[in-house]
């Protein structure tokens, strides 16, 4: 009998997840060997790695938060798997309530239809190919494009990189004062942002100034941290 | 390109192809096993309800991310997902921390690294989340903790803010400002965030073009 959490779900997103671990595992030994090969010292390619695994630590929390909040609806193994490859929860989340609203039902009770749920974890796959299709197929040619750029001119191929990134962050620094014309609260956000900056200056300074080396490698990830802790004494005392 | 890159490449295609089938298993053989084919009205219309949103979103994201992580970092993010709120902000540190510039051979191997590792230790600490759900989830969705993760998008653009600022004030000055503005003004977008950052991109760029021809940077 179907259920959301049946055993031949859970055996069939962990065959994909352990394919997707398999596969980052993979390119992590390759880039290793490169890295040492182009004489990257040891020293500083586990500092690399212990810093990327601190900085991942508190997102990875968060996504765990998705796969609750989905796990209500949807059962575990689905949530599980979307939201460990390809997803995020700002996908799957609409792509789950597309599918419902198409199937009329509510995603406050565990599905217990089998051909609902087939219904929604098909949408759910379906919907998020364009990305890895196109990066799978063209990466290569975008590449070349990037290269011959950069070969014309490589001080704008620098500078072009750098403005690709600033255009991501400006974005998203754009999204969290999106809410402050509802008041105070709306500001919270920004004041989470602010605190983590200074933390980050603050952090910036012991190391350049001080000369405190070993944290170059942690201020960005004890920055997030910090002013993630920040936000909940602010958010008691403002009132969110 | 060299040989590295060449079967970076190789290994890039076979592996996205592989992750294709893969994802696809999961539907399929569930179908397969349960007897359960979808209901074909309402896969349309559900499909309908994401693709055009998602498919541009991941096209996009595509081309912005594509040449910011380099070769090996892309194809790993794109099959590992979370490349906005974590992948792509893990591989800047990375490459920060370790001097390397992106788009160069060793931004290249250090972008992998830095995503490699990260997929590796997100998918480890979601598998423990799941088996330990029961015991964890009061936890982690009491209501004491919920402002903190609320806010990880501005506690993590923050610090990443200060990076780019700090790099090259000039180019970030315009296009921050004009992100401000416009959400100030349209709060609205806030949810369509993802289609604003090749906006973003393409107004710095241009911003960039502009200084870089009167020689100011």
């Amino acid at each position: 009998m179907f259920h959301v959490n049946h055993p031949v779900l859970y055996g069939l997103a962990a065959l994909v997840i352990l394919y997707v671990l398999g596969q980052s595992v993979f390119f992590t030994v390759k880039a290793y060997q490169r890295a040492r090969e182009m004489g990257m010292s040891k020293k500083l390619l586990a500092s690399i790695m212990r810093g990327s695994a601190i900085f991942s630590i508190a997102p990875a929390i968060a996504i765990i938060i998705g796969i609750i909040t989905l796990s209500r609806f949807i059962g575990l193994p689905l949530p599980w798997l979307r939201l460990s490859v390809v997803g995020a929860l700002t996908y799957e989340l609409p792509a789950a309530t597309s599918a419902a609203s198409a199937l009329g039902i509510s995603m406050t009770d565990a599905l217990t239809d089998a051909r609902a749920y087939a219904t929604i974890a098909w949408v759910m796959t379906l919907g998020s190919f364009s990305g890895l299709v196109i990066i799978t197929f063209f990466l290569k040619k975008m590449q070349r494009g990037l290269m011959t750029l950069k070969a014309k001119d490589e001080k704008w191929g620098a500078i072009f990189m750098d403005s690709l990134f600033i255009g991501m962050v400006s974005a998203f620094l754009g999204m969290i004062f999106s809410e402050i014309r509802t008041g105070i609260k709306g500001w919270i956000p920004v004041f989470v942002m602010v605190f983590s900056s200074l933390l980050m200056l603050i952090f910036g300074y012991l190391v350049t100034r001080k000369k405190i080396a070993w944290l170059e490698n942690y201020a960005m990830p004890f920055s997030m941290l910090g002013a993630m802790a920040f936000s909940i004494p602010l958010t008691a005392w403002i009132g969110g | 390109m060299s040989l590295y890159e060449q079967k970076i490449h190789r290994w890039g295609r076979i592996s996205g192809i592989l992750a294709l089938i893969m994802f696809t298993a999961y539907p399929l053989l569930l179908s397969i096993y349960f007897k359960a084919w979808p209901y074909l009205g309402a896969l349309g219309k559900g499909l309908l309800g994401v693709i055009p949103i998602f498919y541009t979103v991941g096209v996009i994201e595509a081309f912005t991310y594509g040449p910011m992580l380099g070769a090996g970092g892309s194809y790993l993010s794109f099959v590992t997902g979370n490349i906005t709120n974590l992948k792509a902000p893990c591989a800047i540190n990375a490459m920060k921390v370790a001097k390397a510039e992106p788009g160069t051979p060793e931004g290249e191997v250090i972008s992998t690294l830095a995503i490699g590792i990260s997929s590796i230790v997100t998918t480890l600490i979601l598998f423990l989340g799941m088996v330990l759900l029961s015991s964890i989830a009061p936890i982690l969705e009491s209501p004491t903790l919920a402002p903190a993760f609320a806010n990880i998008l501005p506690a993590l653009f923050g610090g990443l803010a200060v990076v780019f600022v700090s790099r090259n004030w000039k180019i970030a000055v315009g296009p921050m400002a004009f992100m401000l503005i416009l959400f100030i003004v349209q709060p609205g977008l806030a949810s369509a965030v993802s289609l604003l950052v090749p906006v973003g991109a393409v107004f710095a760029i241009g911003v960039s073009r502009v200084l870089y021809k009167r020689g100011v940077i």
